[in-house]
């Protein structure tokens, strides 16, 4: 136990970021699956960490209820700000929220009961493993179950045709307007849950090319399933430490690494499709195409 | 022409979408009886296809009144009316193609699956019954259009043929009062398309209703029992295959147009 106490506090920042992405990777899937691009992943992330932060120094709730909190109101803003472009196509909720996080980082900077652009410090470190990767898998438990199932049917349909999933019944814009607050939610979780360990959050972390990395962990797992996304923010986040002995060229094998899996993989590290009860049964059993 | 004697399964009124100034379907009128294979026909442009997202609520009409089963629907959205009793298929295949055959099917009856979303997570005995209830149903659709040994394929792989009797299969998943299929016998060779006409004449024989878009003539006349005949977006005749067949406005806009294309495809070859 003592070789893993050490382990794990030497690394401690590197394994609880590997959970904290993993979770802003499952936010980004969460949209992406449906076809939808955010790029308001990181500003949701943001409103998560300083909602968070702020119960956590000036209450005494309860770690669950901070990070409850530090969920819905990333989602609220995100019916907010999403909600109206969802009912039109393609790009818009892209627009939408690409101007998000410039605006949050203006307004945390101006307001110094948000710190102002010395951010917030002193944060109780509430967040441990236990709670990073309980909540991790939880997520991902719940998001492999609805996938597996009608839902993630439903998913798949409007990802490959939006007006033919309408015909069949299914409400298109319902199913946009709550996997975007779900999303929210899981951005804002893990924003909460990176402020509790990392004890300091600043105006200047949750800008757009944070909101980039996070979209670059699911396009580099893949979308196909949960699984992928989770996969890519592990390479991505472990990566530059292990490449760390090239010194100056870790940056450089870094981005051609990405580019490789980019170019070679283009449904990503985890490309195959979810197994679906549905799909499988009788005469479709191991039949399912796997890519 | 002789009015439908039951109450309409489908009653258009007035209805009209343009796009950016061009009337693709201009105040049209019709209705489709219950139990009944009422066609669509037209030449290139007349606003079928139009007509068939607007009754399907793809499309928003600029003007009009639809009224299903005696309920007013032109303010319901697609998947709204599909929950209603309507089902559809597509002109050029829209198939989910990276997904099963067999949940192709499943996806086409999704409004028929009303477990909510908690118990469908919680996989509560409820949501396993209705998933596994809908499986059988749509095995059996599946070996009814000729398709049941392709389950497991992706959609995708399928021919030509089979695409199209699948969308069918989908589309009468939902268990469709209304089934709406957008030129069902496309591309088809003419045994496909006997075959295709001998399920139709079965499905209306188990009270559904059919209303589709064709061009194939042969295929309509010999099939359908009334008529509706589309020319820039309205209606200049309607009645059985044989009134419409006779009526000159028919013959002038239908065929007057296959024989001017015709005429000029001859002059062009000569050139």
């Amino acid at each position: 136990m003592d070789s893993l106490n050490d382990f794990l506090w030497a690394y401690q920042d590197l394994i609880y970021g590997l959970g904290t992405n993993a979770i802003l990777a499952l936010s980004m899937y969460a949209v992406l699956q449906l076809n939808q691009l955010s790029l308001g992943q990181a500003a949701f992330m943001g409103v998560g960490a300083y909602v968070g932060a702020l119960l956590s120094l000036h209450t005494g709730l309860p770690f669950a209820l901070v990070l409850a909190a530090a969920a819905a109101v990333p989602a609220a803003l995100a019916l907010l700000i999403g909600g109206p472009s969802l009912r039109l196509s393609g790009v818009h909720l892209a627009i939408a929220t690409i101007g998000l996080g410039e605006v949050l980082r203006v307004a945390y900077v101006n307001t110094p009961a948000l710190g102002g652009a010395m951010g917030l410090s002193g944060i109780p470190e509430r967040a441990g493993f236990a709670a990073i990767y309980g909540l991790l898998a939880a997520v991902l438990a719940g998001l492999v179950l609805a996938a597996r199932s009608k839902i993630g049917r439903a998913c798949e349909a409007i990802r490959e045709d939006e007006d033919a999933a309408r015909a069949m019944g299914i409400d298109v814009t319902a199913y946009k307007i709550a996997w975007l607050a779900v999303s929210a939610a899981l951005a804002g979780l893990a924003g909460a849950l990176n402020a509790h360990y990392s004890s300091f959050i600043g105006p200047g972390e949750y800008g757009f090319d944070t909101a980039v990395s996070i979209l670059s962990f699911a396009i580099l797992g893949g979308i196909a399933t949960p699984f992928g996304p989770v996969a890519g923010a592990v390479v991505l986040t472990a990566l530059p430490e292990v490449l760390r002995p090239l010194h100056d060229f870790r940056l450089v094998v870094n981005g051609l690494i990405i580019v490789g899996v980019v170019l070679f993989l283009p449904r990503g590290l985890l490309g195959f499709r979810m197994r679906r009860t549905g799909g499988l049964s009788g005469p479709a059993r191991g039949a399912t195409r796997r890519v | 022409m002789s009015p439908p004697l039951a109450a309409p399964l489908l009653a258009a009124d007035g209805l009209t979408r343009s796009f950016q100034g061009l009337v693709a379907v201009d105040g049209l009128s019709f209705q489709v009886a219950p139990h009944t294979i009422h066609a669509l026909i037209g030449p290139n442009g007349a606003g079928k296809t139009t007509l068939f997202n607007l009754v399907s609520g793809l499309l928003p009409p600029s003007g009009g009144s639809l009224h299903f089963q005696g309920r007013d629907i032109t303010g319901l959205g697609a998947h709204r009316r599909a929950a209603l009793g309507m089902g559809r298929t597509f002109q050029n295949l829209r198939m989910f193609g990276g997904m099963t055959v067999l949940e192709n099917v499943l996806t086409g009856r999704h409004a028929r699956l009303p477990a909510t979303w908690l118990a469908t997570l919680l996989r509560l005995p409820a949501a396993r019954a209705e998933e596994r209830a809908a499986i059988a149903r749509a095995e059996a659709l599946l070996a009814r259009v000729g398709l049941a040994g392709q389950a497991g394929r992706p959609a995708g792989e399928l021919s030509y043929g089979e695409q199209r009797r699948l969308e069918i299969a989908r589309a009468l998943a939902g268990e469709p009062a209304l089934l709406l299929l957008d030129e069902p016998a496309a591309g088809m060779n003419p045994t496909e398309t006997a075959e295709l006409a001998a399920l139709l004449r079965q499905l209306a024989a188990e009270r559904r209703t059919i209303l589709l878009v064709e061009h194939d003539m042969g295929f309509v006349m010999g099939l359908c029992d009334r008529v509706t005949v589309l020319n820039f977006g309205r209606r200049i005749a309607e009645g059985t295959p044989a009134e419409v067949r006779a009526d000159p406005a028919v013959v002038d806009a239908y065929l007057g147009a296959r024989v001017a294309r015709r005429l000029m495809a001859a002059a062009e070859g000569a050139a």
